[in-house]
């Protein structure tokens, strides 16, 4: 487990550019899996299961981008000026190292602040990658990079760059791994493009005929910019009632927190006030579904060193596998 | 650098349509003039020519095969204008702007106004009658007029279109006019249009309300439900000496005279990287000079018609102009000319094998 979360976190693949881990994710997979297609937007659907009387058609999502940059002029003295790709705070760039698909590394700093007490927005920050100019430097306009910072293990909890979302992908992996018999047909979606809204979810659903849409992310924990979150790290599963571009079918937090309860694992109800995830695109896809999600608590949320708890990731596993593997009553 | 090779004899950018096209009224949601303008230049040259729900001018050219690679192509028609809200007499109108427009840049503009394009002006407090504060603060959108004049109040009404006054002008290779974003794509299609490739099938896209939200590319895309996507826009250049002059200028979006634009990544969309190499590498083959946008902020077409049903690969080239969404738009007729060649290599080359392997 900590070892599949620290390959899949580790590999460079950025919003629009993420063939990498679905490669990765792909062979992991196959074995266990009915069928397996790439769409118009990249996103990897795997498909598991036959449906039966008692089941139902699920997607089951995770999306396998992270943020990034995308450089957009080098200047005559060498360096990167750069435009993000998913959502950035500026305030984690200083001294922060990338990584580009060609392997090129380089490091980032900042012209010279007016105010040091403001943050400076990105326009003015650059990457050094140690080229000496722009004839010398191999980056050209377009070429991506990641957060480049390398996994780190404390125990029950682990640090690395990208646990949003891949967490969810090693979790999703784990479940097509793990789930023995199912009444239901399962389509897997390993999406694409999240970070820039939801875009590869968006033309997945679309393509699918199901009638429940679960996604699995992460979510912030404590205080994030601002915004008080309910949500803590080691305290169980988080249930999605509500976030900002979606809310919750109750039937399906019912079901969900069933099946916690069956389990007796903890779990925790979430109401995040900032962002939100796949199911927002599942929920009014076509004629609309129903949806939920499932989220993985996770500290310091679109910095370099995302945290999360091994013992959440492992009951999240354990929920999900049982909601999957038995028949679904959505009554209530 | 090698020369360019010339650009193919049965091709060539129609400027005096161009000009039509400028000077033609056209603001988001009131695209009727251009929409007569498409339908007849291209009658001729297609085997299809629907209006849609919302006023997409959809052109197709079959194939012979019906089950070939299926090709969009899609520019704009609508320009950002204004529209009058609030009759306030005298033949004075409270007025906003439709689309995204700059109003630091509306003081003192001429404009025309409705279907019988009234001459009117944005009207501003003279220079002898400002004071010295007045002269360093922008008046806000919200106070300025549209002036009709007193004996023309009667000709015009809430809810009428307005737009900028200009003339289109060309001097040797500097074009000027108004709404060149995104005529320019417009009587770029025309032109392509009379290309035949004769293995694929080419659903040409004029599309209405773009600069409002995308909101015809996207009836368009689910209407043609094409295999790819060629976006065909303008975008601006800000290829300025700086103030400063020891600063580089590290964001110009594009530069004029550098060649076609070809989109990365914007707010709305990502571009595919199999249709960026497939362009690249047409232009590399042939000599076409072209650059890279630089990746950032703004949008296209392409940011609805690519999560259209199940997904679009989806590229923009944009055309650049300088002081996009003021007055007067300047482009280069080699930029246009380049344009029109890499996009009918494109036209040529297309098949359903650049989008192998998977994205």
């Amino acid at each position: 487990m900590k070892e599949l979360i620290q390959k899949i976190t580790q590999i460079p693949a950025p919003s629009g550019f993420e063939k990498a881990v679905r490669d990765f994710i792909l062979d992991e997979v196959k074995p266990f899996v009915k069928e397996t297609r790439v769409d118009a937007l990249g996103n990897l659907i795997v498909r598991c299961g036959e449906k039966t009387k008692q089941g139902r058609s699920i997607l089951v999502g995770a999306h396998m981008d992270e943020i990034g940059i995308i450089a957009s002029h080098v200047e005559k003295n060498g360096r990167v000026r750069f435009s993000n790709l998913g959502t950035i705070f500026p305030r984690y760039l200083p001294g922060s190292r990338v990584r580009f698909l060609d392997g090129t590394r380089g490091v980032i700093d900042s012209d010279k602040p007016e105010d040091l007490t403001k943050i400076q927005p990105i326009s003015q920050f650059f990457i050094d990658v140690g080229a000496e100019s722009d004839q010398t430097c191999p980056i050209h306009a377009g070429d991506v990079a990641v957060f480049d910072r390398e996994f780190m293990d404390l125990g029950n909890r682990v640090v690395s760059k990208a646990l949003d979302d891949r967490s969810s992908c090693a979790l999703l992996i784990n479940a097509i791994q793990q789930i023995k018999t199912t009444p239901h047909e399962l389509y897997f979606v390993f999406s694409t493009q999240e970070e820039v809204g939801s875009k590869g979810a968006t033309t997945a659903a679309f393509g699918l005929d199901v009638e429940l849409g679960i996604a699995l992310d992460v979510t912030p924990v404590g205080n994030l910019h601002g915004v008080k979150l309910q949500v803590d790290l080691g305290k169980g599963p988080a249930i999605k009632v509500r976030d900002v571009g979606h809310i919750s079918d109750s039937r399906v937090v019912n079901w969900m927190v069933a099946g916690a309860k069956s389990l007796k694992l903890p779990y925790q109800l979430e109401v995040l006030d900032i962002g939100t995830t796949d199911a927002r695109a599942m929920q009014i896809s076509k004629a609309g579904m129903l949806s939920g999600a499932l989220s993985i608590p996770c500290k310091y949320v679109h910095s370099p060193s995302e945290m999360i708890d091994l013992v959440d990731y492992e009951q999240t596993l354990r929920l999900l596998v049982h909601l999957l593997s038995n028949p679904i009553n959505l009554e209530k | 650098m090698k020369t360019p090779q010339p650009l193919p004899q049965n091709l060539r950018p129609p400027l005096a349509l161009l000009e039509r096209l400028s000077n033609a009224v056209g603001v988001s949601g009131d695209e009727e003039e251009i929409r007569q303008i498409v339908q007849k230049q291209i009658r001729s040259f297609v085997d299809e020519i629907t209006v849609d729900a919302l006023g997409n001018v959809l052109a197709v050219k079959h194939a012979a095969d019906p089950n070939v690679t299926r090709v969009m192509f899609a520019a704009h028609m609508d320009e950002v204008g204004f529209m009058l809200v609030q009759e306030e007499g005298e033949g004075s109108f409270a007025f906003e702007p439709v689309g995204g427009i700059d109003e630091r840049q509306l003081l003192g503009k001429p404009v025309q106004v409705g279907k019988e394009r009234l001459p009117g002006v944005i009207g501003s407090k003279p220079i002898h009658l400002c004071t010295a504060e007045e002269l360093h603060h922008a008046v806000p959108q919200k106070n300025m007029h549209i002036d009709l004049s007193p004996g023309c109040a009667s000709k015009a009404k809430v809810g009428d279109f307005a737009t900028f006054a200009t003339r289109f002008q060309r001097n040797g290779d500097a074009l000027f006019g108004k709404a060149l974003d995104d005529r320019l794509g417009v009587a770029t299609l025309i032109e392509l249009a009379r290309v035949n490739p004769g293995n694929l099938e080419i659903l040409f896209a004029f599309t209405v309300q773009e600069e409002i939200g995308l909101r015809g590319a996207r009836v368009a895309a689910y209407n043609f439900q094409p295999d790819m996507a060629f976006v065909v826009d303008s975008t601006p250049a800000f290829d300025l000496p700086l103030v400063q002059e020891d600063e580089e200028n590290t964001q110009y979006n594009t530069r004029l005279g550098a060649g076609p634009a070809i989109y990365l990544s914007d707010a709305g969309t990502i571009s595919d990287p199999r249709l960026v190499h497939f362009m690249v590498k047409l232009a590399e083959e042939h000599h076409i000079p072209f650059q890279f946008r630089q990746p950032g902020g703004g949008g296209t077409d392409a940011g609805a018609i690519h999560l259209t049903r199940s997904g679009v690969p989806s590229v923009s080239i944009s055309i650049p102009g300088r002081y996009a969404h003021t007055p007067i738009l300047h482009a280069s007729l080699e930029d246009w000319k380049n344009t029109l060649h890499l996009l009918n290599l494109v036209l040529l080359h297309a098949s359903r094998s650049i989008l192998t392997p998977d994205r």
